[in-house]
């Protein structure tokens, strides 16, 4: 029995949708993370995603410059040096600009964040050009779902290495979090900062161990996002930040399933959108269902509702 | 103390370098489809080396520099009698007034350029004591503050082209219209907690942007709306012929024709809406609204407990503030006679939360003291273009760890206890 065409449309949307959506989901949890703990919106996040996609294109570009061409070796070192270059991207924010703010009025350190954010996206912009730059990308092919000589929803290589990065960072970083020490005074710090200081636990280097993980997986984002998209420009990490922290307020802010659960909601919705309606909407769509979550569920889908004390 | 110094100077240092070795250090070349990588020349490399070797050596004596910094005879502080004087309410009188006199003075004192400059402070001034209310006076964060401005803008524009409205008209709708569009996005979103709130005024700004840039069979897009009228004083326009049963200003002054009118005009205009704007807040201020609005900043909790109702003033905060926004987005259209989205980007909400913040949040003279810094530097630092933004980033960073309370603080009257 041959299935319907529209099927098929309907799966490749599905499919494209989840592979960006895994990507949110990554940048999301840095947010989310953060936020569970000192309870500030790192603005700043978005061009860290952005840093990471420059630092894996300059890499790749320098391998294949030294003549280089095993494609498994390149992708490996532009994950590794990405990584490293945006955590000390993500330490270095966080000493500098968020904590000699901590402790004060919640909105200062928010405002300092924009400061961040514009002041990262300018110097990229200086060091590197404002055109777009486009890479071809390493890996093509894919398998395809359905019938061959008709219309048929298709698989691609890139985006099944987009799946399995994803998800086996989030078993690591679950396993991090959950059996680790120092995860599990990242859980008490998320619980109750001053109590944990009390116990002896350095609580300024679990903040700044928050931020160097979330700068991490942005980072892994932003490899991933860029060899799917292959072209970046300096001004991606605004939106791509915009989109992450809706993911994360969808699931719940400060609860990292959650903000898996929200960047893959919202992926699949905006391919969706972006499928049956029209690609210039689906920012709109995106922010619309932001608000409507907020309207019906403020904590969000698995946050925990929290309680205003005196 | 230095050897105990030493291991977080060289750790520094080496984090500078790995920050920018990479990221500033070379270049990504496009050539047709092939990228390559180009060296970014030595000057690049020397920068990147004296900021490692700076910051090795700031770290390494840190501790003499703090021990310095303390022992530096501080900044001479301003005599308490001079202090007292500037509370007395004759003073701040005469002050208000000075700078009002000199407001209206400028234009005949300066040049064109002064002028047209000094209105596009005006512009700012007004979006900046409009923000002042949500921001500063009920302590609701929107970074979608451009998102009202364009709504103004747009407004007039739009109904100027399809209704063929004046620009009298057009400021009163212009401004009301923002006003329902605060209304109808705070209804729903000011039961959010401050960060939500951000975030989702933050969404509605960029809503607004691409909705402009899409709905091109109503904005015309990215090409944006131009030949928008000019504000007319009484039905005098300000152009060298009036157009068909109008007449112009100079031919019913009797004098002869000068485009420099036109530019003094328009500031008399901007300045006439700022002290209007001045003048309505100061009011609201003193009114029970304008009392509820500064104790929800304060201390929300105890606020319902005293059975204010805090969506409905955090609302009335919000829709005031977006009014003055559409008013501003208004004599701007009127003022270019050419509007696009591009004027509505969030780097513009960005500019306009930092001219709240950098004057001191809820302080008005703060607010106008910030304007003019923020709109004459940029002007004053044309050849440093490129670092511009840059600059201005730093700037809002080092603002907040250096003087959060803003340039000028409002001081609000409290008493004290005395020992």
């Amino acid at each position: 029995m041959a299935m319907p065409e529209s099927l098929y449309y309907f799966i490749q949307q599905l499919l494209n949708g989840l592979t960006v959506g895994s990507t949110y989901a990554l940048i999301a949890i840095g947010y989310t993370m953060v936020y569970g703990i000192i309870g500030m919106i790192n603005f700043a996040h978005g061009e860290i995603y952005m840093i990471g996609s420059y630092i894996a294109f300059i890499v790749i570009a320098a391998l294949a410059m030294f003549g280089i061409e095993s494609v498994p070796l390149l992708i490996f070192a532009a994950f590794v040096i990405s990584m490293v270059v945006t955590s000390a991207y993500g330490y270095s924010i966080e000493r500098v600009a968020y904590r000699p703010l901590r402790g004060g009025n919640r909105l200062i350190p928010l405002i300092s964040a924009i400061g961040m954010s514009i002041f990262l996206q300018n110097l990229v912009r200086i060091a590197q050009g404002s055109r777009d730059i486009a890479m071809p990308s390493l890996i093509t092919g894919g398998i395809d779902i359905g019938p061959q000589d008709a219309f048929h929803a298709s698989l691609s290589y890139m985006q099944m290495i987009i799946f399995a990065v994803t998800l086996v960072s989030m078993v690591l970083l679950t396993l991090f979090i959950s059996r680790s020490r120092m995860g599990r005074a990242c859980r008490a710090c998320a619980e109750d900062l001053k109590m944990t200081n009390l116990l002896g636990i350095n609580t300024n280097g679990i903040i700044a161990l928050t931020f160097v993980i979330g700068a991490a997986l942005a980072a892994i984002a932003g490899v991933l996002l860029g060899m799917y998209y292959g072209v970046i420009n300096p001004y991606i990490g605004f939106m791509a930040g915009l989109k992450a922290f809706t993911a994360a307020v969808l699931g719940g802010i400060g609860s990292i399933p959650g903000a898996v659960l929200g960047g893959l909601l919202l992926g699949v919705t905006e391919a969706i959108t972006a499928g049956y309606f029209s690609t210039e909407y689906k920012d709109v769509v995106a922010f619309g269902l932001l608000i409507l979550i907020l309207l019906f569920r403020p904590s969000g889908i698995l946050g925990r509702p929290e309680v205003e004390k005196v | 103390m230095i050897r105990a110094n030493l291991k977080p100077a060289v750790i520094s240092a080496v984090v500078v370098v790995v920050l920018s070795g990479l990221l500033m250090g070379v270049r990504l070349d496009q050539d047709g489809t092939n990228l390559s990588l180009v060296g970014a020349g030595p000057d690049v490399y020397w920068k990147i080396a004296i900021a490692a070797t700076f910051i090795f050596f700031y770290n390494l004596f840190r501790d003499h520099l703090a021990r310095l910094w303390q022992s530096m005879p501080g900044m001479p502080k301003t005599p308490t009698q001079l202090v007292e004087a500037s509370k007395k309410p004759v003073l701040r009188q005469l002050f208000w007034c000075f700078l009002i006199a000199l407001a209206i003075l400028w234009p005949f004192i300066s040049n064109r350029g002064g002028t047209d400059l000094a209105t596009l402070v005006l512009i700012y001034v007004m979006l900046g004591l409009g923000l002042n209310i949500v921001v500063g006076l009920a302590g609701l964060l929107d970074l979608g503050y451009v998102g009202f401005y364009a709504v103004g803008a747009y407004g007039y524009a739009l109904l100027a082209m399809y209704f063929d409205i004046g620009f009298w008209t057009g400021l009163i709708s212009a401004g009301l219209l923002a006003a329902l569009f605060g209304f109808l996005l705070g209804f729903p979103v000011l039961r959010l907690r401050g960060d939500y709130l951000a975030i989702v005024t933050l969404g509605f700004g960029e809503i607004i942007r691409i909705l402009l840039n899409n709905m091109t069979w109503l904005t015309n897009g990215p090409n944006g709306i131009g030949g928008i009228p000019k504000p007319t004083l009484f039905g005098l326009e300000f152009s060298r012929k009036a157009s068909e049963g109008m007449q112009s200003f100079h031919d019913f002054v009797g004098i002869d024709y000068s485009s420099e009118h036109r530019v003094m005009f328009l500031y008399l205009l901007a300045l006439l809406l700022v002290l209007i704007t001045l003048f309505v807040i100061n009011r609201l201020l003193r009114m029970p609204i304008g009392r509820a609005w500064e104790a929800l900043r304060e201390d929300e909790i105890a606020c319902r407990a005293l059975g204010i109702n805090p969506t409905a003033v955090k609302l009335s905060a919000f829709t005031i503030g977006a009014s003055f926004a559409g008013f501003a987005g208004c004599f701007f259209a009127a003022r270019q006679g050419f509007i696009s989205p591009e004027s509505f980007t969030f780097i513009e909400s960005a500019i306009i939360l930092a001219i709240v913040v950098l004057g001191g949040m809820g302080s008005q003279i703060g607010v106008i003291l910030a304007a003019i810094i923020m709109t004459i530097l940029p002007e004053m630092a044309r050849e440093f273009n490129e670092y511009r933004m840059l600059l201005f980033g730093l700037m809002m960073v080092l603002m907040m760890i250096w003087r959060p309370q803003g340039l000028l603080p409002m001081n609000r009257p409290h008493l004290e206890l005395r020992t």
